[in-house]
């Protein structure tokens, strides 16, 4: 896809590397449907893609329909265990052969002519073969496969970039704090089939990949939230965003190859505080008063479980994982995304516990992600101003003691610092540029 | 509008009694500030409600019938004229506003809902969208609804109705109009001589799709 330039209205044609520079990234890179087509083929084919979790297609011929980008996919569990991700896509005259969100299926026929592959993309059949003459069973007309899927504890990720590094390498240190997420649940394990909130906003995907590690918003963006943590008098969750939170303990992170984090935990204190910080949940005192009476000493660490682990745990470019929820970033066009939070139980908690965790996952999704995603679709709106280019990103950058890099290129800064974003930009230029 | 940025967003927030005052005081009747009621019987009782909406009703006394409308009409012309405070009142201590993902209702205690509101969390989606600091809301949405197909199961025992009923939502926000169609269930209990609304169910067609900005009461 050839955009290694871009036209500017009124100046001459730009490179890719000139739109994102140490500070500052340009508009267009929000705006412009050339360059929203190349990220799909660049960006969304040419690195680890989050694609599903297991628990959606736990048994063999489970599938799942979804995207890579804008390829509509499927997902399926073949008998022996492994994972094949095809293209939604009849080799016939490209109709898609699965229509459903998800089923068991050895097998896809087309609802247009009839043409039926095996769940691992194999053409078996076409109605009145003669017509094709010798043979029609040819590997070229087998459904389109994505030639590497890998999985790392559940979340599976693929990719059409033959070339790419083995997924762990790809995640790097984004793979601890994913065991370190897990960890905190008995089995090690979260299991995502608990209805999903697919919130659809009028703006650029990225606009929420940069708010995932953007910890200078909440105070200002989520005020209607952190008020309502507030309306008994004690402070709820996040508020500690509100008040200095660059004097907090909180930390930002940028791990390389594109993936952020953010890390409340500092701000909680020990077994019992997140269930304590957590906002009144539908049925919170009943519940607890259960717990107590039935778990004891336990229950203050079942409660805990109750609440996100106040992670942002940020995969470029799809996956944020954040408090209890999966969520994926679906691009549907240069100015419209679906954000789909995907809410997660966890085997061997009681009933109770899992039950509080779906009232605690309802929370965000109605008093805080509406605001920023109001916010997302303004920005968009006022990047429709040619004469205003630059989208700046440069808080904490060059000043002195903010910001520390590790041996292994991490770096840390305070929460509100854009160093988050200016590390994914890099991980874009990257990809956009090959 | 959009208030201007105070050097801290945050006034300090009144300071509640102690916890253990607190706890001591607990009115566990005062639904507005503790949630007793929303325990495991009620999910169970809920199911029951739930699958009731699909079971086929003899025709009501048409009296009957326009005193359930009655109700409804009300209950829709005090949300579109965001009289919300008001809107609250018309519900029991004890009730649930719910707006389920899964279609049909699917299981809350397993799955996740747009709302599950038990009173007090109602409480908060008013007082949310009262801070003035809900960004998705201003402007305001207006809304309009139409209301049909209302049948209704009369349980004089029980002083209770069970309603049903069609309805599309109109909205129009920022320069947006949205329709929302679906299908209500509300189940309605007699209290000194009002009807007052124990549950509320609000199947939105496309509950599991993709939305904007759902931030309107249903
Ligand atoms: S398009 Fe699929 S069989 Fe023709
Ligand atoms: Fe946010």
């Amino acid at each position: 896809m050839a955009v290694s330039r871009v036209r500017v209205p009124g100046s001459p044609s730009i490179e890719i590397e000139e739109l994102v520079r140490a500070d500052r990234v340009h508009r267009l890179v929000y705006t412009d449907p050339e360059i929203f087509a190349a990220e799909m083929v660049k960006v969304f084919g040419q690195t680890w893609v989050y694609c599903a979790h297991d628990s959606e297609i736990p048994d063999p011929n489970d599938f799942r329909t979804g995207y890579l980008g804008l390829r509509p996919i499927i997902v399926c569990r073949e008998r022996d265990g492994r994972v094949a991700v095809l293209f939604n896509r009849c080799t016939h005259r490209a109709a898609t052969v699965c229509r459903l969100e998800r089923g068991n299926a050895k097998s896809f026929q087309c609802p247009y002519h009839g043409w039926t592959f095996r769940n691992d993309g194999e053409l078996i059949g076409v109605p009145w073969p003669d017509a094709y003459g010798e043979d029609f069973r040819r590997t070229e007309l087998n459904l389109g496969r994505v030639p590497r899927v890998e999985s790392y504890r559940g979340f599976i990720f693929a990719t059409l970039n033959e070339d790419a590094p083995p997924l762990l390498d790809h995640l790097g240190p984004a793979a601890q704090l994913l065991d370190q997420w897990l960890d905190r649940t008995p089995a090690g394990t979260v299991t995502v089939r608990s209805a999903a909130n697919r919130m659809v906003y009028r703006g650029n995907w990225k606009l929420a990949y940069d708010n995932a590690g953007d910890g200078y918003h909440p105070a200002f963006s989520h005020r209607s939230l952190l008020r309502l943590g507030e309306r008994f008098g004690d402070s709820k969750d996040m508020v500690y965003f509100g008040r200095s939170p660059d004097e907090g303990p909180m930390y930002a992170q940028d791990l390389g190859n594109g993936h952020t984090f953010i890390d409340q935990r500092p701000s909680y204190d020990g077994v019992g505080s997140y269930w304590a910080q957590q906002r009144l949940q539908p049925g919170r005192e009943a519940f607890e008063e259960h717990i107590r009476a039935r778990y004891g000493a336990d229950a203050d660490r079942l409660l805990d479980l109750a609440v996100g682990g106040q992670m942002n745990i940020n995969i470029f470019p799809n996956l944020l994982v954040i408090g209890n929820q999966i969520q994926v970033i679906e691009p549907m066009a240069v100015d419209r995304t679906q954000l789909t939070w995907h809410a997660t139980t966890v085997d061997g908690l009681p009933d109770e516990i899992n039950t509080l965790r779906m009232r605690t996952q309802e929370d965000f999704p109605s008093f805080g992600e509406p605001d920023d995603q109001a916010n997302f679709e303004e920005a968009q709106r006022g990047l429709g101003v040619p004469e205003v280019e630059w989208v700046m990103m440069h808080r904490g950058l060059g000043v002195e003691g903010r910001e520390k890099t590790d041996e292994a290129g991490v770096v840390t800064g305070p929460v509100t610092d854009e160093h988050p974003m200016r590390g994914y930009f890099r991980e874009w230029t990257r990809l956009m540029s090959r | 509008m959009t208030p201007a940025t105070p050097s801290s967003p945050f006034a300090e927030p009144e300071m509640s009694e102690s916890s253990a005052t607190v706890a001591r005081a607990r009115d566990r009747e005062d639904t507005d500030r503790w949630s007793y009621y929303l325990d495991p019987d009620f999910y169970r009782h809920l199911a029951d409600v739930a699958r009731s909406w699909s079971d086929d009703w003899p025709p009501a006394d048409p009296l009957v019938r326009s005193e359930c409308e009655a109700v409804l009409a009300r209950e829709a012309r005090l949300i579109d004229e965001a009289r919300f405070n008001e809107w609250l009142e018309l519900f029991t201590d004890r009730c649930l506003y719910w707006v389920p993902i899964t279609p049909g209702g699917g299981d809350p205690r397993t799955e996740v809902s747009h709302s599950f509101d038990d009173r007090r969390r109602m409480t908060d989606r008013v007082y949310w969208l009262r801070t003035g600091l809900a960004f998705c809301q201003i402007p305001q949405s207006r809304t309009r609804r139409m209301i049909t197909n209302v049948e209704v199961l009369d349980e004089p025992s029980g002083d209770r109705r069970r309603v049903r009923s069609n309805f599309v939502v109109h909205e129009f926000r920022a320069g947006v109009a949205r329709s929302y169609p679906g299908w209500y269930g509300h189940l309605l209990e007699r209290h000194d001589g009002d009807w007052r609304i124990a549950v509320k169910q609000v199947n939105l067609l496309d509950s599991e799709h993709g939305h904007e900005n759902l931030t309107i009461i249903f």
